[in-house]
């Protein structure tokens, strides 16, 4: 028991962490916001899992992935696949040339549907799709860049192209995959119809479930082996090699997992909003993602949730005020949170936090010691390393 | 003529009216008879829309921000010219129009989000909005769902039609056969060229172009060429042309992309004096980016050109110089924009009622003579009546208007061209 509080719950802080959160989304949101701002919650909350795989691979990796949108995409994409061929059936297309195609094939002279659309016909194979997939994807780019130690800016830049490269395949290829458009008009789910409020709420549920989940999970492999060999990896990669890691096995790990949460936030993302295109693929959304991370704060796991909430309730709100001037504001922003609070919004309740326990002196066993751990942890780690080295 | 209960504003003003004798009270009743206290609130709204007793408030959705910013400022300054308008006359069944303007930024899944906030949370009459067929797309399923009104501007291709939706520019054959049709008999055309941007207005519309000219005008495509939105290097489309000599370049090329095209077809000699040029995507806005001398000679093909000689027109010009500056230019999305809270006031008005169902049912047969673009009509299917104008671009970035189509019956479902 003890082992899964600190395991699972990461001790002290953790619980309290999981708990403000938890009565954040369960609770207050839910009791205060209409309808159709919680719905928007859950959008923003799809882009949570993304910032939380970019804690695993950036703050915790130390890799840096510009290219997030691909793996977010595929999920989206995989998910939307079963929900237009749902959509598509011969009764309501029947007025198209050919019926029981998604309309977008209709218009493009196709007859047929393709192939790789067939096992889309099936949920439990999309489901998995939306996690294999962009794992796969991941797999193959990490093994083709990490075994040959790329890494870096070189990294960032590839996965970038990775980005373009995927939007302008979609693009291109409207007949196949709705081009720019997207595939749009998504409105069952086995019969479910997604748009109601009821499923808005029962779909917000999910994903913050869901999300939560996520981190208890992140939070018991990185108390683990896991966790210290990725932080030694980040502060000194050639001690780790040297010592006899294969360091790209845990690079290569961590992008399938960032690839993974992406995908299913990805899903969650098209069941929640009804429609995927690849402006959520490119370069730009991206970037808008690393950006949700850097507010956070990019070690931290909850504050993957808080900069995600944050960036986009900025966004919607500033947007709505100031149609015309909303971008400076956000641009503000961000230059307000790397120049003043590099850690981002973790970065400041760390802060409070260490001037509390300060205070406190006379309890010399709080918070502070825990928030050191991270440095004990590596300091365990170098130690014998530093050894092997003489 | 009795005021409503709920009245609360009206109803003193009765009260002191009563005193200062019949003579009075009847002429001021009168000076009310063609305003709101005709139409009470709970009759005109019976959806829990966003109407009181004196206004009714309307939504506006573009893109202030990102790429197409560029091309929807024409449509957000039409549309807001013509509601300034309307308030001016009055306002619709005595109410005075407001304004929700919310930005689209360029991103689709941000229209959908803004397109919910509009119609779920502030409940507004109707939305004009929209420019890309992307965000359109994207908004559709919303406008469907929470059933409100979208009045869009831009030409299309088609392919869709929706009982929440008034398009107020053309479907794409509105904007093709007539003008092939033009160039086949004056130019004498046989060989066509049929280059896009890579998205699906350019590719339908292509295809109906490649449909219309093999079977009815009995000519050939030489070549059908795509260019991803934002290319700029085509040169070796360039040289292409120059191999196969087509009678017609017929450019569906849009956006940024349009300013290297035109540019370097000049650098290359394929100008007007050599070679006929007909396009479905440029109007004034693209030409002010583009320039009036790297374009000077070209056709395009549209609805509306800046140029026409109407009264209508010669109304509409000067207004909208006069409250967007003496330099800008109005093309033909933005005169569709225009249009868009003009139809809804005369659905609305003709409905007598502010209830989306009942507006929808209200516009097929709506006429609007004062159009800037002459005559227009709603169609049964929600599309507009309009004509094919050509204009010859001349070296000020102005058009010449040389040839008009007799009014087009909008099809978005074209029979022998899918």
């Amino acid at each position: 028991m003890n082992k899964v509080y600190t395991r699972i719950f990461a001790g002290r802080v953790g619980t309290l962490n999981l708990a403000v959160v938890a009565v954040l989304l369960f609770a207050l949101l839910p009791a205060t916001l209409d309808i159709f701002r919680l719905n928007l919650v859950g959008k923003y909350l799809t882009f949570g899992f993304v910032s939380l795989g970019l804690v695993w691979l950036w703050g915790k990796g130390g890799v840096l992935s510009l290219g997030q949108g691909v793996f977010f995409g595929l999920g989206g994409y995989c998910m939307a696949m079963f929900l237009k061929l749902e959509a598509s059936d011969p009764i309501t297309t029947k007025i198209q040339s050919t019926p029981g195609i998604p309309d977008f094939m209709d218009w493009n002279q196709m007859t047929a549907l393709p192939a790789f659309w067939i096992p889309f016909k099936s949920l439990p194979f999309s489901l998995i799709a939306v996690v294999v997939l962009p794992t796969l994807v991941a797999f193959i780019l990490g093994v083709a860049m990490f075994k040959r130690r790329v890494g870096g800016v070189y990294f960032g830049v590839i996965t970038q192209a990775i980005a373009l490269i995927l939007s302008l395949g979609i693009d291109g290829n409207q007949g196949y995959t709705g081009g720019r458009n997207g595939i749009t008009d998504l409105k069952f789910l086995h019969g479910w119809d997604i748009r109601t409020q009821h499923a808005q709420y029962v779909l917000y549920f999910i994903t913050c479930s869901l999300l939560l989940l996520m981190i208890l999970a992140s939070q018991w492999l990185l108390s683990g082996k896991m966790g210290k060999m990725l932080l030694a990896m980040r502060d000194r990669e050639d001690r780790v090699r040297f010592s006899g890691y294969d360091v790209s096995a845990f690079k290569i790990f961590t992008f399938c997992l960032a690839a993974a949460l992406s995908g299913i936030g990805g899903a969650l993302f098209v069941l929640q909003v009804g429609f995927i295109s690849p402006s959520l693929v490119g370069i730009v959304p991206s970037i808008e993602m690393v950006i949700f991370a850097a507010v956070g704060g990019k070690t931290s796991l909850y504050g993957a949730i808080y900069g995600t909430l944050i960036v986009n309730s900025g966004k919607s709100l500033f947007s709505e005020s100031f149609p015309q001037l909303w971008l400076f504001l956000m641009g503000g922003l961000f230059i307000a949170v790397v120049v003043l609070f590099p850690n981002g919004i973790a970065g400041i309740c760390d802060t409070i936090r260490k001037k509390i326990s300060n205070r406190k002196k006379t309890a010399p066993s709080s918070v502070a010691g825990k928030d050191k751990r991270e440095s004990v942890m590596l300091g365990e780690l170098s130690a014998p390393a530093l050894k092997g080295e003489k | 003529m009795i005021p409503h209960k709920n009245k609360s504003k009206k109803v003193p003003y009765f009260r002191r009216r009563k005193f200062l004798g019949a003579l009075l009270a009847v002429a001021s009743l009168a000076a009310l008879s063609s305003g709101a206290a005709d139409y009470p609130t709970d009759k005109v709204n019976t959806t829990g829309l966003a109407v009181t007793d004196d206004t009714v408030t309307v939504g506006q959705l573009h893109s202030a921000t990102g790429t197409m910013a560029i091309s929807e400022t024409g449509s957000i300054q039409a549309e807001q010219l013509a509601i300034e308008q309307i308030n001016a006359m009055g306002g619709v069944l005595g109410r005075k129009i407001k304004i929700i303007v919310e930005d689209g930024a360029s991103d689709w899944p941000t229209f959908a989000e803004k397109a919910k906030k509009l119609l779920v949370k502030d409940k507004v009459a109707s939305v004009f909005g929209c420019w890309t067929s992307a965000s359109r797309k994207a908004v559709l399923p919303v406008f469907e769902k929470e059933n409100g009104m979208l009045y869009y501007p831009t030409f299309y291709e088609g392919l869709e039609q929706s009982k929440n939706v008034i398009y107020t520019g053309q479907e794409a054959t509105q904007q093709i056969l007539a003008g092939l049709d033009w160039i086949a008999k004056e130019k004498g055309a046989k060989t066509f060229y049929l280059i896009g941007s890579d998205y699906i207005w350019p590719r339908t519309s292509a295809k109906i172009a490649r449909k219309h000219i093999e079977n009815v005008l009995k000519g050939t495509v030489v070549g059908e060429e795509f260019y991803a939105l934002g290319h700029t290097q085509f040169g070796s489309l360039i040289n292409k042309i120059k191999l196969k000599k087509p009678d017609v370049i017929y450019a569906i090329v849009v956006g940024g992309s349009n300013v290297s095209f035109y540019k370097q077809l000049k650098a290359a000699g394929i100008t007007s004096d050599k070679s006929v040029l007909l396009t479905i995507s440029v109007t004034e806005d693209e030409v002010l980016g583009i320039g009036g001398e790297n374009l000077a000679g070209f056709y395009s093909a549209m609805k509306y050109f800046q140029s026409l000689d109407n009264p209508n027109n010669k109304a509409f010009v000067p207004a909208f110089k006069a409250k967007y500056g003496a330099n800008s230019v109005i093309g033909d999305v933005t005169q569709a924009g225009y249009l868009g809270p003009w139809l809804w006031k005369a659905a609305v008005e003709k409905a007598g009622s502010f209830d989306v169902d009942k507006i929808a049912a209200a516009s097929p047969g709506i006429e609007l003579d004062k159009a800037p673009e002459g005559y227009v009509k709603v169609h049964e299917n929600h599309h507009l009546w309009s004509k094919t104008r050509i204009g010859q671009w001349q070296l000020d970035g102005q058009a010449k208007v040389l040839y008009e189509s007799g009014l087009i019956e909008p099809n978005p479902f074209p029979k022998g061209y899918q």
